[in-house]
């Protein structure tokens, strides 16, 4: 039988160690993501019901449910992803498909990256001076989510990207051969197959998109709006609108008294929804995997 | 006898249409990125060439904005601010996002590797509002409670949530930079009989440097661009940070607080576009750093 040195000893004690330790700084950072979601159910619980989602918030803020700000957050998660989505899945069809490897395409892959770089707050000031002032659209749903659908734009282009790229050469090869242009062959071979890519980025961007707060504090949500609870057309592009997102920061931060249930409330729908969100990604992400067929 | 089918005009109108479409898009993002310094500077110009002063601005901790007679606009105080809860951040951020990035690439099998990547995902997904949230009600009591201070809204509050949001981003491009090493380097030290740590210690790392080198200044670009959760939990006293239970206000965090409140083309308002140009100016820098260690790491 082999019979280990000291040396080999001493390797095989600091392998240990090492992974021990790696093991818990791994853990120390899926620990807290648990925790948190935990503690965030536990608090809301109490106030978590159908009608909480249904009501306005009344009495100052400081009793009722979520309605005006969830729909407004709806209102301006939907505006913005039918922006961003034509643009986002085409530039990234320019980027995959038609832009040979020179300084110019560099160019416009550092834009995409110093895109997603710029800090939301200076994308509100943007959406402020750009959208707010310059266009004359005032505060309103319709500046909000135009400045939310440029912030959003890389999360799109990049997983398009990704699904553009995959798609094999052959596929293309065929379909030149039989005569199709560069854009039938697009339409028709490259898109299709890349469509949970698509997908998967479109999801991604509604679920960036209805998180964020800083872009749309200037640029169309606002403290307080009461709407007709339970119509989906309570509000017009044009009106600003109360969102989710900021409505947790202004019940947690700018109004007293609030009951302690009503911003974990608040956090565990936002949370929630995100996390849903990007889970639906992921199923969407794992289940066409599985079923491609090259 | 061939029959030519011709396409109907049309269409090829339509498809030549439908090319330019693409090619706007394509470099729509480029028109984007100028948009935004420009929209930007253009709203603070006013005042950046008339009656703004460069020294008072980077160099005095005054920050009076509102002030009836001894206004001041010095930002020393809020770079100091987010400087402070950026480094804190990194400092905590890096060890274990780093450390997280060797365990999942390296020690993981492939389904325990699947599942981390995706609690990674959705633990980048949460709202920094949420994370504001969390520090103001969960982080500021026990801070209190463990530390013995009368307020836990403060540097380390701030840095330990921005270091929470900025590991997603480490682990993530951190683990792609080490996947990113050739299997030759792996194969070669293996076949010298090298265990897994020594590896990773004497092959990996090393190769990966620059990629991981890039993971943190993204994540650097991150904590310095974030706004609400700073705004939330580093509570809002102007004033260079002296140990980590000082009150801080960052850069963003400004913005945020002060902005609704300026009157529009306020000498107020264009100096918090100002400092809008320097955040600008300043994650630009951090991202174009990145990209061109990335775009050398894959040039090689």
């Amino acid at each position: 039988m082999f019979q280990a040195n000291s040396h080999t000893r001493n390797k095989q004690r600091a392998e240990q160690a090492a992974r021990a330790a790696l093991f818990l700084m791994t853990l120390l950072m899926v620990v807290p993501l648990l925790l948190i979601v935990g503690y965030l159910f536990y608090e809301a619980w109490p106030i978590l019901s159908f009608d909480f989602l249904i009501t306005n918030p009344r009495n100052g803020m400081r009793a009722g449910g979520i309605w005006a700000p969830l729909l407004g957050t709806v209102y301006m998660v939907v505006i913005s992803l039918l922006i961003a989505t034509p643009i986002g899945v085409l530039a990234a069809v320019f980027l995959n498909e038609y832009a040979r490897a020179t300084w110019f395409t560099r160019v416009i892959n550092l834009a995409v990256v110093n895109l997603a770089g710029v800090p939301s707050i200076v994308h509100a000031l943007f959406g402020l001076g750009a959208f707010v002032l310059f266009a004359h659209l005032g505060k309103s749903i319709i500046a909000a989510s135009l400045t939310l659908a440029i912030m959003t734009l890389p999360v799109i282009i990049a997983s398009t990207r990704e699904a553009l790229a995959s798609v094999p050469m052959p596929f293309r090869e065929a379909c030149w051969n039989v005569g199709a242009t560069r854009w039938q062959t697009i339409r028709h071979v490259v898109l299709p197959n890349s469509i949970s890519g698509i997908l998967t980025g479109v999801i991604l961007q509604v679920s960036r998109a209805a998180g964020e707060t800083a872009p749309i504090m200037f640029t169309g949500a606002v403290f307080f709006k009461a709407i007709r609870e339970g119509d989906i057309f309570a509000y017009h592009p044009f009106d600003q609108a109360m969102a989710l997102s900021m409505h947790l920061f202004t019940i947690s931060t700018q109004v007293p008294d609030v009951p302690k249930a009503l911003p974990y409330g608040t956090a565990v729908v936002l949370v929630g929804t995100v996390l849903a969100v990007n889970a639906i990604a992921i199923a969407v992400r794992v289940r066409l995997r599985s079923r491609r067929k090259w | 006898m061939t029959k030519i089918v011709k396409r109907p005009g049309w269409e090829i109108l339509a498809e030549t249409a439908v090319e330019h479409l693409i090619r706007l898009c394509g470099v729509s993002s480029i028109l984007f990125v100028f948009g935004i310094f420009f929209f930007v500077f253009r709203e603070g110009s006013h005042f950046l060439f008339h009656g703004f002063r460069p020294g008072e601005f980077f160099f005095s901790q005054e920050w009076y904005p509102t002030s009836q007679s001894h206004v001041r606009y010095g930002v020393l105080a809020l770079i100091a601010g987010t400087a402070s809860v950026t480094v804190l951040a990194m400092a905590l951020a890096v060890p274990f996002g780093i450390g997280a990035a060797v365990f999942v690439s390296e020690f993981c099998g492939t389904r325990a590797k699947e599942t981390l990547k995706v609690v990674i995902e959705l633990l980048a997904a949460i709202p920094s509002v949420v994370w504001g949230f969390i520090g103001l009600t969960v982080m500021n009591p026990l801070i209190i409670r463990w530390f013995h201070t009368p307020i836990g809204l403060n540097v380390l509050n701030g840095g330990v949530i921005l270091a929470l949001m900025s590991v997603p981003i480490i682990v993530s491009i951190g683990e792609d930079a080490l996947k990113a090493v050739p299997d030759s380097y792996r194969e070669a030290a293996i076949a010298l009989g090298v265990t897994r740590w020594q590896l990773i210690y004497r092959v990996l790392l090393p190769a990966a440097k620059n990629g991981l080198l890039a993971a943190v200044l993204l994540g650097v670009g991150r904590a310095v661009g974030e706004t609400m959760a700073v705004l939330m939990a580093t509570g809002h006293a102007v004033k260079i940070p002296t140990s980590l239970m000082d009150s801080v206000r960052t850069l963003t965090a400004t913005i945020a607080a002060e902005l609704g409140e300026a009157p529009v083309h306020s000498d107020h308002y264009q100096v918090l576009f100002i400092i809008g140009i320097l955040l600008f100016s300043i994650t630009f820098a951090v991202n174009l750093t990145a990209d061109l260690i990335v775009r050398g790491v894959r040039g090689k």
